[in-house]
Protein backbone atom coordinates (compact mmCIF):
# COMPACT_ATOMS: atom_id res chain seq x y z
CA UNK A 1 0.00 0.00 0.00
CA UNK A 2 1.19 3.45 -1.28
CA UNK A 3 1.20 5.90 2.31
CA UNK A 4 -1.18 8.12 2.22
CA UNK A 5 0.97 11.28 2.27
CA UNK A 6 2.48 10.15 -0.34
CA UNK A 7 -0.76 9.16 -2.62
CA UNK A 8 -1.40 13.08 -2.11
CA UNK A 9 1.49 13.82 -3.55
CA UNK A 10 0.83 12.22 -6.87
CA UNK A 11 0.16 14.83 -9.88
CA UNK A 12 1.95 17.71 -7.61
CA UNK A 13 4.33 20.01 -9.24
CA UNK A 14 6.88 22.33 -6.58
CA UNK A 15 8.07 25.44 -6.67
CA UNK A 16 10.26 26.76 -9.62
CA UNK A 17 13.95 26.13 -8.97
CA UNK A 18 16.03 28.83 -10.88
CA UNK A 19 19.31 26.99 -12.01
CA UNK A 20 22.47 29.67 -13.02
CA UNK A 21 24.65 28.16 -16.00
CA UNK A 22 28.00 28.97 -15.54
CA UNK A 23 31.17 28.88 -18.34
CA UNK A 24 32.78 27.10 -15.66
CA UNK A 25 30.41 24.72 -14.41
CA UNK A 26 29.80 24.09 -17.76
CA UNK A 27 33.60 23.15 -18.22
CA UNK A 28 34.09 21.17 -14.89
CA UNK A 29 30.81 19.43 -16.20
CA UNK A 30 32.30 18.25 -19.50
CA UNK A 31 35.79 17.44 -17.77
CA UNK A 32 33.88 15.03 -15.53
CA UNK A 33 32.72 13.28 -18.50
CA UNK A 34 36.20 13.38 -19.79
CA UNK A 35 34.42 15.30 -22.87
CA UNK A 36 37.23 17.73 -24.54
CA UNK A 37 34.41 18.82 -27.17
CA UNK A 38 35.33 22.76 -27.63
CA UNK A 39 32.04 23.72 -27.68
CA UNK A 40 32.20 23.28 -23.76
CA UNK A 41 34.71 24.76 -23.34
CA UNK A 42 36.78 26.94 -25.62
CA UNK A 43 34.87 30.59 -25.34
CA UNK A 44 36.72 31.39 -28.66
CA UNK A 45 35.61 28.55 -31.00
CA UNK A 46 32.39 28.45 -29.54
CA UNK A 47 31.63 32.31 -30.83
CA UNK A 48 32.67 30.40 -34.56
CA UNK A 49 30.02 27.78 -33.94
CA UNK A 50 26.86 27.39 -35.08
CA UNK A 51 26.24 28.05 -31.21
CA UNK A 52 27.70 31.26 -31.70
CA UNK A 53 28.57 30.68 -27.82
CA UNK A 54 29.37 27.87 -25.14
CA UNK A 55 26.69 25.31 -24.85
CA UNK A 56 25.88 22.79 -21.98
CA UNK A 57 26.24 19.07 -22.84
CA UNK A 58 22.66 18.20 -23.49
CA UNK A 59 21.94 16.69 -19.64
CA UNK A 60 23.69 19.80 -17.96
CA UNK A 61 20.95 22.52 -16.49
CA UNK A 62 23.89 24.39 -14.36
CA UNK A 63 23.42 24.62 -10.54
CA UNK A 64 20.31 25.94 -8.28
CA UNK A 65 21.05 29.38 -7.21
CA UNK A 66 19.23 29.53 -3.99
CA UNK A 67 20.07 26.07 -2.17
CA UNK A 68 23.12 23.77 -2.61
CA UNK A 69 21.74 20.59 -4.32
CA UNK A 70 20.93 17.39 -1.64
CA UNK A 71 19.49 15.10 -3.87
CA UNK A 72 21.36 11.73 -5.00
CA UNK A 73 19.62 11.78 -8.60
CA UNK A 74 20.77 15.03 -10.12
CA UNK A 75 17.08 15.48 -9.74
CA UNK A 76 15.24 18.47 -8.86
CA UNK A 77 13.03 16.86 -6.22
CA UNK A 78 9.78 18.90 -4.66
CA UNK A 79 10.60 19.80 -1.33
CA UNK A 80 7.21 18.31 -0.37
CA UNK A 81 8.03 14.67 -1.80
CA UNK A 82 11.74 14.72 -0.26
CA UNK A 83 10.04 15.05 3.63
CA UNK A 84 7.07 12.89 2.64
CA UNK A 85 9.14 10.07 1.82
CA UNK A 86 11.61 10.76 4.97
CA UNK A 87 7.97 10.69 7.41
CA UNK A 88 6.92 7.57 5.32
CA UNK A 89 9.84 5.51 6.18
CA UNK A 90 11.88 5.59 2.80
CA UNK A 91 14.85 7.50 3.53
CA UNK A 92 17.08 9.51 1.23
CA UNK A 93 20.15 7.10 1.75
CA UNK A 94 18.00 3.67 0.35
CA UNK A 95 17.39 5.83 -3.06
CA UNK A 96 18.27 4.50 -6.62
CA UNK A 97 18.62 5.83 -10.16
CA UNK A 98 16.41 3.80 -12.69
CA UNK A 99 16.18 5.76 -15.52
CA UNK A 100 16.20 8.70 -17.07
CA UNK A 101 14.37 10.24 -20.90
CA UNK A 102 15.31 14.00 -22.00
CA UNK A 103 13.65 15.88 -24.58
CA UNK A 104 15.92 18.42 -26.19
CA UNK A 105 14.51 22.00 -27.56
CA UNK A 106 16.85 24.29 -27.75
CA UNK A 107 21.17 24.37 -26.58
CA UNK A 108 21.54 25.75 -23.16
CA UNK A 109 24.06 28.45 -23.39
CA UNK A 110 26.31 29.64 -20.58
CA UNK A 111 24.97 32.46 -18.92
CA UNK A 112 21.46 31.14 -19.23
CA UNK A 113 19.05 31.03 -16.06
CA UNK A 114 16.83 28.27 -16.49
CA UNK A 115 13.46 27.90 -14.51
CA UNK A 116 12.63 23.95 -13.24
CA UNK A 117 9.14 22.72 -12.68
CA UNK A 118 8.92 19.24 -11.18
CA UNK A 119 5.82 17.14 -11.14
CA UNK A 120 5.02 14.14 -9.30
CA UNK A 121 3.78 11.74 -12.05
CA UNK A 122 3.51 8.80 -10.42
CA UNK A 123 4.46 6.59 -6.98
CA UNK A 124 3.82 3.19 -7.05
CA UNK A 125 4.74 0.76 -4.30
CA UNK A 126 5.76 -2.67 -4.97
CA UNK A 127 7.53 -5.54 -2.96
CA UNK A 128 10.66 -6.75 -3.86
CA UNK A 129 12.42 -9.90 -2.43
CA UNK A 130 10.06 -9.14 0.99
CA UNK A 131 10.90 -5.39 0.98
CA UNK A 132 8.72 -2.48 0.44
CA UNK A 133 10.18 -0.05 -2.60
CA UNK A 134 8.18 2.85 -4.10
CA UNK A 135 8.97 3.78 -7.99
CA UNK A 136 9.11 7.24 -8.21
CA UNK A 137 8.73 9.37 -11.99
CA UNK A 138 9.03 13.04 -11.56
CA UNK A 139 9.07 14.83 -14.95
CA UNK A 140 10.66 18.56 -15.09
CA UNK A 141 10.37 21.21 -17.50
CA UNK A 142 13.26 23.74 -18.07
CA UNK A 143 12.52 26.94 -18.93
CA UNK A 144 15.22 29.51 -20.05
CA UNK A 145 15.21 33.34 -19.48
CA UNK A 146 13.24 33.88 -22.39
CA UNK A 147 10.99 31.89 -21.72
CA UNK A 148 11.55 29.15 -24.02
CA UNK A 149 11.25 25.20 -23.06
CA UNK A 150 15.27 24.05 -23.63
CA UNK A 151 14.11 20.42 -22.37
CA UNK A 152 12.09 18.25 -20.25
CA UNK A 153 13.51 15.26 -18.52
CA UNK A 154 11.75 12.40 -16.95
CA UNK A 155 13.50 10.59 -14.16
CA UNK A 156 12.28 7.00 -12.71
CA UNK A 157 14.19 6.34 -9.59
CA UNK A 158 13.54 3.63 -6.17
CA UNK A 159 13.13 4.48 -2.60
CA UNK A 160 13.34 1.11 -0.13
CA UNK A 161 11.70 1.08 3.34
CA UNK A 162 14.15 1.98 6.20
CA UNK A 163 16.34 -0.89 8.12
CA UNK A 164 16.52 -2.96 4.39
CA UNK A 165 19.18 -3.24 2.68
CA UNK A 166 19.16 -2.12 -1.17
CA UNK A 167 18.44 -4.62 -3.57
CA UNK A 168 21.75 -4.11 -6.00
CA UNK A 169 20.17 -4.69 -9.11
CA UNK A 170 16.20 -3.77 -9.20
CA UNK A 171 15.15 -3.13 -12.69
CA UNK A 172 12.34 -0.80 -13.02
CA UNK B 1 35.61 16.06 -32.44
CA UNK B 2 34.42 13.74 -35.49
CA UNK B 3 33.79 14.05 -38.85
CA UNK B 4 30.76 15.25 -40.66
CA UNK B 5 27.83 12.84 -41.25
CA UNK B 6 24.84 13.64 -43.51
CA UNK B 7 21.67 12.02 -42.83
CA UNK B 8 22.13 10.56 -46.83
CA UNK B 9 25.41 8.53 -45.47
CA UNK B 10 23.35 6.37 -42.88
CA UNK B 11 21.92 3.86 -42.80
CA UNK B 12 19.46 1.14 -40.63
CA UNK B 13 22.25 -0.55 -38.95
CA UNK B 14 25.18 1.33 -39.38
CA UNK B 15 26.98 1.46 -36.52
CA UNK B 16 27.71 4.67 -34.35
CA UNK B 17 31.27 4.98 -33.57
CA UNK B 18 32.11 3.65 -30.55
CA UNK B 19 33.03 5.99 -27.46
CA UNK B 20 36.00 3.97 -24.57
CA UNK B 21 35.85 5.28 -21.25
CA UNK B 22 37.49 3.94 -18.25
CA UNK B 23 35.97 4.87 -14.86
CA UNK B 24 38.32 5.54 -11.94
CA UNK B 25 37.18 6.39 -8.34
CA UNK B 26 39.45 9.81 -8.98
CA UNK B 27 36.90 10.14 -11.88
CA UNK B 28 33.86 9.69 -9.83
CA UNK B 29 34.97 12.18 -7.30
CA UNK B 30 35.13 14.77 -9.62
CA UNK B 31 31.77 13.90 -11.21
CA UNK B 32 29.85 14.26 -7.83
CA UNK B 33 31.64 17.50 -7.36
CA UNK B 34 31.10 18.93 -11.18
CA UNK B 35 27.24 17.23 -10.90
CA UNK B 36 26.18 18.21 -7.24
CA UNK B 37 25.51 14.13 -6.48
CA UNK B 38 27.34 13.71 -3.37
CA UNK B 39 25.80 10.28 -2.75
CA UNK B 40 28.85 8.32 -0.72
CA UNK B 41 28.18 5.69 -2.09
CA UNK B 42 29.96 6.54 -5.01
CA UNK B 43 33.81 7.64 -3.17
CA UNK B 44 33.01 5.81 0.41
CA UNK B 45 33.40 1.52 0.40
CA UNK B 46 33.00 1.48 3.96
CA UNK B 47 29.26 3.49 3.59
CA UNK B 48 28.93 1.25 0.39
CA UNK B 49 29.47 -1.80 2.34
CA UNK B 50 27.34 -0.79 5.18
CA UNK B 51 24.46 -0.39 2.78
CA UNK B 52 24.60 -3.57 0.99
CA UNK B 53 25.85 -2.39 -1.77
CA UNK B 54 29.38 -4.11 -1.07
CA UNK B 55 31.82 -1.36 -3.25
CA UNK B 56 31.74 1.47 -4.87
CA UNK B 57 29.48 2.38 -7.84
CA UNK B 58 29.83 4.42 -10.90
CA UNK B 59 26.95 6.97 -11.03
CA UNK B 60 23.69 6.17 -13.24
CA UNK B 61 24.01 9.56 -14.08
CA UNK B 62 27.80 9.63 -15.35
CA UNK B 63 27.01 6.34 -17.53
CA UNK B 64 24.26 8.30 -19.24
CA UNK B 65 26.19 11.18 -19.75
CA UNK B 66 28.84 8.75 -21.69
CA UNK B 67 26.32 7.88 -23.92
CA UNK B 68 25.26 11.10 -24.59
CA UNK B 69 28.59 12.27 -25.41
CA UNK B 70 28.40 9.13 -28.03
CA UNK B 71 25.94 10.63 -29.73
CA UNK B 72 27.44 14.26 -29.62
CA UNK B 73 30.38 13.38 -30.76
CA UNK B 74 28.70 11.07 -33.36
CA UNK B 75 26.38 13.32 -35.09
CA UNK B 76 29.06 16.34 -34.91
CA UNK B 77 28.05 20.08 -34.35
CA UNK B 78 25.56 20.07 -37.18
CA UNK B 79 23.36 17.76 -35.87
CA UNK B 80 21.65 17.94 -33.07
CA UNK B 81 20.42 15.24 -29.99
CA UNK B 82 16.65 15.72 -29.78
CA UNK B 83 15.82 12.83 -27.75
CA UNK B 84 17.69 10.11 -24.89
CA UNK B 85 16.88 7.76 -22.82
CA UNK B 86 18.69 5.12 -20.84
CA UNK B 87 18.08 2.60 -18.29
CA UNK B 88 20.45 1.51 -15.70
CA UNK B 89 20.11 -2.32 -15.60
CA UNK B 90 23.24 -3.22 -13.45
CA UNK B 91 25.79 -1.58 -12.11
CA UNK B 92 29.49 -1.03 -12.52
CA UNK B 93 32.50 -0.39 -10.39
CA UNK B 94 35.05 1.65 -10.51
CA UNK B 95 39.14 1.22 -11.29
CA UNK B 96 41.09 2.28 -8.55
CA UNK B 97 43.99 4.64 -8.72
CA UNK B 98 47.70 3.31 -9.39
CA UNK B 99 49.11 7.06 -9.03
CA UNK B 100 47.85 10.35 -8.45
CA UNK B 101 46.95 10.61 -12.16
CA UNK B 102 47.02 6.78 -13.26
CA UNK B 103 44.27 4.48 -12.95
CA UNK B 104 45.03 0.82 -11.82
CA UNK B 105 44.81 -2.33 -14.37
CA UNK B 106 41.26 -3.16 -14.94
CA UNK B 107 38.04 -2.98 -16.80
CA UNK B 108 37.04 -0.51 -19.83
CA UNK B 109 33.29 0.35 -20.71
CA UNK B 110 32.93 0.87 -24.62
CA UNK B 111 29.32 2.88 -24.81
CA UNK B 112 27.90 1.55 -28.67
CA UNK B 113 24.96 2.43 -30.77
CA UNK B 114 23.21 1.82 -33.84
CA UNK B 115 20.83 3.03 -36.21
CA UNK B 116 16.87 1.33 -36.00
CA UNK B 117 15.43 4.22 -38.34
CA UNK B 118 15.94 7.26 -40.71
CA UNK B 119 12.67 9.48 -41.86
CA UNK B 120 11.99 12.52 -42.47
CA UNK B 121 9.12 14.82 -40.93
CA UNK B 122 8.84 18.67 -42.52
CA UNK B 123 12.08 19.83 -43.58
CA UNK B 124 14.15 17.81 -40.20
CA UNK B 125 16.27 14.81 -41.08
CA UNK B 126 15.72 12.00 -38.29
CA UNK B 127 17.73 8.79 -37.20
CA UNK B 128 16.60 6.65 -34.57
CA UNK B 129 19.03 4.38 -32.77
CA UNK B 130 19.66 2.29 -29.57
CA UNK B 131 22.40 2.96 -27.39
CA UNK B 132 24.36 0.84 -25.01
CA UNK B 133 27.23 0.80 -22.68
CA UNK B 134 29.20 -2.66 -22.22
CA UNK B 135 31.47 -3.46 -19.06
CA UNK B 136 35.34 -5.05 -19.44
CA UNK B 137 32.97 -8.87 -19.74
CA UNK B 138 30.89 -7.52 -22.85
CA UNK B 139 28.11 -7.33 -21.14
CA UNK B 140 25.29 -4.54 -21.65
CA UNK B 141 24.61 -3.06 -17.74
CA UNK B 142 22.91 0.25 -19.35
CA UNK B 143 20.89 0.82 -22.80
CA UNK B 144 18.21 3.18 -24.26
CA UNK B 145 17.46 4.71 -27.11
CA UNK B 146 18.32 7.94 -29.02
CA UNK B 147 16.93 10.41 -31.96
CA UNK B 148 19.16 13.05 -33.55
CA UNK B 149 18.66 15.09 -36.26
CA UNK B 150 21.37 15.26 -39.03
CA UNK B 151 22.17 18.00 -41.73
CA UNK B 152 21.10 16.71 -45.56
CA UNK B 153 22.35 17.45 -48.54
CA UNK B 154 19.41 18.20 -50.12
CA UNK B 155 18.60 20.49 -47.40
Amino acid sequence: MLPEELKKLIGMTGDVTVYEVEKGAISRFADAVDDANPVFHDTEYARNSRFGSIVAPPGFFGWPQQQTRNSPLNVDIPTELMSAFEHAGYPLSFALDGAVKFEFFEPVHAGDILNARTTVRSLRERTSNGRSIIVCILETTYHNQSGTLVATQQSTFVRGSSGIQQEGSDNV
Amino acid sequence: MSEKHYWEEVEIGTEIKPLVKVATTQMLVKWAGASGDFNPLHFDSIYAESIGVGKIIIHGALKRQWLIQLLTDWVGEQGILRKFSCQYGAMDYPRHMKTITKPDEGETWICKGQVTKKYVEGDQHFIDCKIWLENGKGETTTHGRATVILPAKSA
